[in-house]
């Protein structure tokens, strides 16, 4: 436990260095809560027509309980098209992390020394994982958290507050949100075993947030509603991706490889 | 304290090491030299445990390669051939990270030792990237001293640093050498081989030769007297070559060189046998051959 600790500690003093990574933490959550906050505000009060639910899709009426009026409901409606961006952090932020952690060792030959000590590869993975899903979580809830906050400020219907923060928003952000960000970070590190170039194991690590951008304007576009049973398919679908992902990032990192054919 | 029997590493269709079989004592600074990608670099990964041998087998401190990594991974410390060390830390911070993962007890007072005995205890708070390259190498060699291991592998621990850095890096091997570690030493400076190792590998993909760096001398080009005289002919050199035990004589201005096996048996009589001739003898010394000499013949014969 001490060794992946050290591990953790270790990569969080390096990374935390560097000013990309840190505003990717800091500014990427502040970015996606305020824009739901921002939806909020700007439609608050009278700033929608009556009757606009009327031309709203129609699954998305299956979510406006009849005590919300027209407006309250096109709010819900547009907010919970921006509540996939909660999605979005727990992703971006850790492959911004771990794509670094393993080719930057390669990169700056550190890796060799590490190696060399008793530390085994899961002590080593499982550091390197928690140092990229610490922070991507912990973002994330802050993120949501700030929301929460703030739509209690600009939100006095209590019924409005509670469509708002429905049950599935709450699975989303506190289920499927850590299950994505390890997800992204076992990506993240298999790439990041596999390539020597910094950039490029970044620029790969990126592509875990196209499903979660899938969802995004497939919700836009009318193709399927993220309701309660959806998320939970989600949930469920991640856990079984994980363990495989877990499973396969320990399998292929192979020490003798890593060193061996990477010059 | 390191065995390997017909250790050998393969990858791919190029055999990096063909069947070494050595053996190194405890206590000894053990030189292993070779040209560039000759498979030195292998052998310690091997040893280390980075990487597994293809076949044979090797035993570090007791323990055995490919079974008990761990424990030697514990037992053995590394300076790897750049020092690899995390330059946005501190040299203090380094040192504690891999403390920490090789489970040092008293972490700071370690980590305070080795920083105040290389000398760079006023620099500890300091990221690495501001140090010189020799700083960095004697970090390296600090973090690999840390755990207190008694076998240690120093990939060319000189290289690249300059005269004075290297000097002090090879003073502070003679002293770990002092406190009875086995010290593995790859290296490419000769004269550094000369200097601090007890015995030298000299190797390419194969071992080509084991032994002292004095007997390894001697067995290439035997052992040379050369004897300063006042002046010199063949008449006296035809003298000297009567006798049983010298193999041949080279007249090389007003020196006599000649080849013997036992030197301080032979030299007096030989001595005796000028004056008698009235020679005037003016210096006796023996002809050194340089280690650069013996590992050129010995790479070039392989």
């Amino acid at each position: 436990m001490n060794k992946i600790l050290t591990i953790v500690r270790k990569e969080w003093s390096e990374v935390f260095k560097n000013r990309m990574v840190l505003f990717t933490v800091l500014f990427l959550p502040l970015m996606m809560t305020a824009i739901p906050l921002g939806i909020l505000f700007a439609t608050r009060g009278g700033a929608v027509p009556q009757g606009l639910n009327t031309e709203m899709p129609q699954q998305m009426n299956a979510f406006c309980p009849p005590s919300l009026k027209g407006g309250e409901c096109f709010q819900v409606y547009m907010i919970s098209q921006f509540m996939i961006m909660f999605m979005l952090i727990p992703v971006t932020i850790p492959a911004t992390i771990s794509a670094y952690s393993i080719v930057g060792e390669k990169a700056t030959h550190s890796l060799e020394p590490l190696l060399a000590t008793p530390i085994t590869t899961a002590e080593l993975l499982i550091g390197k994982s928690l140092a990229a899903l610490i922070p991507a979580v912990v973002a994330t809830y802050v993120a949501f958290g700030i929301f929460i906050v703030g739509a209690m400020i600009l939100i006095s219907n209590p019924a409005f507050l509670l469509a708002l923060l429905d049950a599935r928003w709450l699975i989303a952000v506190f289920v499927v949100g850590p299950l994505m960000a390890l997800m992204a970070v076992n990506g993240s590190i298999m790439v990041s075993s596999r390539v020597n170039d910094p950039r490029v194991a970044e620029q790969l690590s990126m592509l875990v947030i196209i499903p979660v951008l899938a969802i995004f304007f497939g919700q836009l576009a009318g193709l399927f509603v993220l309701n309660r049973q959806l998320i939970l398919i989600i949930a469920f679908v991640l856990v079984i991706l994980d363990a495989v992902l877990v499973y396969l990032s320990i399998q292929l990192f192979q020490r003798e490889t890593i060193l061996t054919r990477w010059k | 304290m390191i065995t390997t029997q017909n250790l050998s590493k393969k990858f791919g269709s190029t055999l990096a090491v063909d069947n070494l079989s050595l053996d190194v004592h405890e206590g000894e600074v053990f030189g292993f030299l070779g040209p560039n990608g000759a498979g030195k670099t292998t052998t310690v990964r091997m040893l280390s445990c980075l990487i597994s041998p293809t076949s044979g087998k090797a035993f570090v401190n007791g323990y055995q390669v490919g079974q008990q990594d761990t424990e030697i991974r514990r037992s053995v410390g590394i300076l790897t051939e750049t020092p690899g060390m995390y330059d946005n830390l501190s040299a203090e911070y380094n040192l504690r990270i891999y403390a920490n993962l090789y489970e040092v007890k008293d972490s700071p007072g370690q980590v305070e030792k080795y920083l105040r005995m290389l000398g760079l205890w006023d620099r500890r708070f300091d990221p690495v990237a501001t140090f010189s390259k020799g700083m960095k190498q004697k970090l390296a060699i600090a973090r690999a001293l840390l755990h207190e291991p008694r076998v240690l592998f120093l990939d060319e621990p000189t290289a690249a640093l300059d005269p004075e850095s290297a000097h002090l890096v090879r003073d502070f091997i003679a002293e770990l050498r002092k406190e009875g570690r086995t010290i593995f030493l790859c290296t490419h400076n000769l004269d550094e081989a000369d200097r601090l190792c007890d015995r030298l590998a000299v190797f390419k993909s194969r071992l080509l030769v084991m032994d002292t760096p004095s007997r390894l001398r001697s067995q290439l080009f035997g052992r040379k007297v050369v004897f300063h005289l006042r002046s010199v002919d063949e008449n006296l050199a035809a003298q000297v070559r009567g006798l049983p035990y010298v193999t041949e004589t080279k007249i090389m201005e007003n020196k006599l060189v000649v080849n013997l096996e036992d030197p301080e048996a032979h030299n007096p009589e030989i001595v005796r046998l000028l004056v008698g001739a009235g020679a005037d003898v003016q210096f006796v010394g023996e002809l050194r051959h340089s280690l650069e000499d013996v590992y050129l013949q010995l790479v070039k014969n392989a």
